[in-house]
């Protein structure tokens, strides 16, 4: 018996490891995913308008480089909606239906997406110009649609509504409006922002160690400065989403703020705590900002503020875990705004780079900023939301699939992930190195650098 | 009909279609395995590089389409099956990653060994992931799935004659699929050495679809008697003569050179098994478990059904755009692209 309960949790942790795996694996895809099309279309429409071969000659080589993330991107989003069923079966038995409209959806939005890649790719030298850019607007309409309607599921299980259960079995069903729940709004728009985000830095960071190298051509400027001017545009409005997005959960999910922030009493005129660790139910050693939290979370220094002791310890969320990963994607958050400012800056003054190699360190550490950012912000919402699957509903613990050995499952996806990261990487900077950007593009055409 | 009806009409259409596109990449991936050396088969690779390279992923939709519209009409169901047969969908998902991973990896490489490691995982598993997908296919027609979540045999559920004879026949099925598919793109590419190599291919693999379809009817017979009854005297029965009719027509279309016609009999012959099998089996979804037992609510299935039918109007010009500007005669086209 207490050997099986052992196994029990073993495989729950296993398939809780697996699922963060492969969604914080195809996160960071999916993201680029759906912010590279729009970037790379930008640079495809300067080309097309002015005829600069620097724009036609990046396009093509993101391009190329988007050929290989959507196809990592599309066969790791499967093996998610696979493991939907093979790690949470109680969930999806009982309330897959609640969510089913929402990735109906998102699956028409992934075909349009697809099926508008295979045209843009193969066809760049098949279509006249004018219409191969129209092309890759579905591509761009459809990714932002299909994140839009993936976090629509995901936003039901932290707010689920729309439904009523009778004896354990779903009842009646209001899809729209389980699609359309409450933490929708913030959640989508934190994340179609956050994808935005994570491309353009992500891009700009390559040239950035490009440029480190010495390799300062209108290329290498051009190919930084238009990812990152995108990025930068994001990155206010995305912290100003950020604020509304905390409001909603100080609102709906208290006990997941009060994990974020690690207040353990309820009280009013709360404290804003920086840094800090949990030990036996107390945060210590944490920086104090007097009735910051309460302001922030409410618009009012006095406002209550819920604190974790009021739910029993099993209904809590791994203080530290959580705390850490707000901490880490705020502070992340503002240091990313503060690169924006400074290119925004040196622009309006003098229509160039800022000069400072500082600038080029800081963009090419921003790509993986971001990502971490990306991450710690998906560790907030989704372990924030435990121990529950479905906040208040069903426990994580009653999804999971009984069935033994998920830990050998559990490995062997472990090991192929290592495998597919190491191919991926490979091949990315194969892609960034092999065919050498001519030192003089303008003496000869860039339709010989073939996209597939 | 009642929208439990529909939706799972839906579902098999989403399926048919999965099959008869997605199962022709997976062979496409099983010729590229048998094409030789790398001097030898180059290029017999490059044409099926360049006949599922813009539509695969496109195609590999269907499958994501199947998963979502069996949670969304009938969960219990799909609870079931994913808990019960996990171990084989996860080594389908693997290698549904293997294949498009190393597809797209291999694309972009220029060196040998690179092209080697990324092709031989491309085609490998190409291989196992229409097995492992057919084996849970005939777990589920075998009746080897109870409901409820994990209540089957872990491993009995998907290792036996039903299943191993399905997951047999799902990479036959792929491999004679491509071979016939990929005969016309190779005589529109203007290869006649490439047409005459798939001719024999698609010949000797559709007598092979054939025998190890009967195979699996004698299977059945003795594994899954109520199916094999409906299949071979009941509701189902016109459905297996259509796929014998359009079976043996195959081999005379192409036998008598007729490429573009043979893809029609070849996709009618697969899609007579496929409702076969699903009309033979309705209503009854899981031992003891029907339609009606496991439907959703009606407002989620005629939301997700709407939802489907507007979405059908976006998606129907974008496919046919899709093979429409791929599978027109090439002769515009850059000579670099053609496989020679």
């Amino acid at each position: 018996m207490i050997t099986l309960t052992v196994d029990g949790i073993a495989d729950l942790g296993a398939a809780r490891m697996q699922m963060a795996l492969s969604l914080g694996w195809h996160i960071v895809v999916a993201c680029l995913g759906v912010g590279m099309p729009a970037i790379t279309l930008l640079a495809e429409w300067r080309g097309h308008r002015t005829g600069d071969v620097h724009y036609r000659l990046l396009a093509r080589r993101w391009a190329r480089a988007l050929g290989v993330l959507f196809a990592v991107g599309a066969v790791s989003g499967t093996i998610l909606s696979f493991e939907m069923g093979l790690l949470w079966p109680g969930l999806m038995g009982t309330y897959g239906e609640i969510i089913g409209l929402p990735f109906s959806l998102e699956g028409i939005a992934f075909f349009i997406e697809a099926i508008f890649l295979g045209i843009y790719l193969y066809a760049w030298d098949r279509l006249p110009p004018t219409a191969h850019l129209l092309s890759g607007i579905p591509i761009v309409l459809a990714g932002v649609a299909s994140a839009f309607f993936v976090v629509c599921a995901n936003a039901w299980m932290q707010q689920p509504v729309g439904f009523t259960a009778e004896n354990g079995r779903i009842a009646t069903v209001d899809p729209w409006a389980a699609m359309f729940n409450p933490a929708a709004p913030t959640l989508t728009v934190h994340m179609i922002l956050a994808a935005f985000m994570v491309a353009g830095f992500t891009m700009a960071s390559v040239y950035a160690v490009a440029m480190l190298r010495g390799r300062r051509d209108r290329y290498h400027r051009l190919g930084l400065l238009l990812p990152l001017t995108v990025a930068a545009i994001v990155t206010p409005v995305q912290i100003g989403v950020g604020d509304w997005a905390a409001h909603a959960v100080a609102n709906n999910q208290p006990v997941k703020l009060a994990a974020m922030e690690g207040v353990f009493e309820t009280a009013r005129g709360v404290p804003l705590h920086l840094g800090g660790i949990e030990i036996d139910g107390e945060l210590r050693y944490a920086l104090e900002i007097p009735n910051a939290l309460s302001l922030l979370a409410h618009w009012d220094p006095h406002a209550e503020i819920r604190g974790l002791n009021e739910v029993p310890p099993a209904d809590r969320p791994p203080v530290n875990v959580v705390h850490w990963a707000f901490q880490i994607m705020v502070g992340l958050g503002f240091a990313l705004l503060v690169l924006a400012v400074w290119l925004a800056l040196s622009w309006k003054r003098r229509r160039d780079l800022p000069s400072s190699p500082w600038f080029l360190r800081a963009t090419a550490c921003s790509g993986v900023a971001a990502v971490a950012a990306l991450e710690a912000g998906w560790i907030v919402t989704e372990v924030g939301r435990q121990p529950w699957i479905v906040y208040g509903v069903q426990r994580t613990s009653e999804a999971v699939n009984p069935a033994p050995g998920l830990v050998y499952g559990f490995v062997l996806v472990t090991a192929v992930y290592v495998a597919l990261t190491v191919a991926t990487v490979y091949v990315l900077r194969r892609l960034a190195r092999d065919v050498p950007v001519p030192i003089a593009p303008q003496e000869r055409d860039v339709t010989d650098y073939k996209v597939v | 009909m009642p929208l439990p009806e529909i939706m799972l009409a839906v579902l098999w259409v989403g399926l048919t279609a999965y099959v008869l596109f997605a199962g022709a990449d997976f062979g496409g991936g099983i010729w590229d395995l048998l094409a030789g050396g790398a001097v030898t088969g180059r290029r017999q690779r490059a044409l099926v590089e360049h006949s599922i390279g813009p539509v695969w992923e496109a195609n590999h939709v269907w499958l994501i389409f199947v998963i979502v519209l069996m949670w969304t009409g009938i969960p219990p169901v799909f609870a079931a099956v994913a808990s019960t047969l996990y171990i084989p969908l996860t080594l389908a998902a693997l290698g549904i990653i293997g294949r498009g991973a190393a597809f797209a990896f291999r694309k972009v490489s220029t060196e040998l060994w690179q092209q080697r490691l990324f092709g031989a995982t491309f085609a490998f598993s190409s291989v196992v992931t229409p097995f492992f997908l057919g084996t849970v296919a005939g777990a589920i027609a075998s009746g080897r799935v109870p409901p409820g979540i994990a209540k089957g045999d872990l491993v009995g559920s998907w290792v036996n004659p039903t299943s191993l004879a399905a997951g047999a026949l799902a990479v036959g099925t792929a491999a004679y699929l491509a071979a016939v598919y990929l005969t016309r793109d190779a005589e529109r590419a203007g290869a006649a050495d490439l047409v005459d190599a798939f001719r024999r291919r698609a010949l000797g693999c559709g007598a092979v679809v054939g025998v190890l379809s009967a195979v699996g009817l004698l299977v059945l017979r003795a594994d899954a008697p109520a199916l094999f009854a409906e299949i071979t005297s009941g509701r189902a029965l016109p459905l297996l003569l259509l796929s014998v009719v359009a079976g043996l027509a195959s081999l005379v279309l192409l036998w008598r050179r007729a490429y573009l016609a043979v893809r029609v009999t070849a996709a009618l012959a697969v899609t007579g098994l496929l409702w076969g099998w699903g009309v033979g089996q309705y209503p009854s979804l899981l031992p003891g478990v029907s339609l009606a037992d496991a439907a959703a609510t009606d407002t989620v299935l005629a939301a997700s059904l709407g939802s489907l039918a507007v979405g059908a109007l976006l998606l129907l010009p974008s496919l046919w755009w899709l093979y429409a500007t791929f599978q027109r005669d090439r002769v515009a086209a850059r000579p670099d692209r053609r496989p020679d």
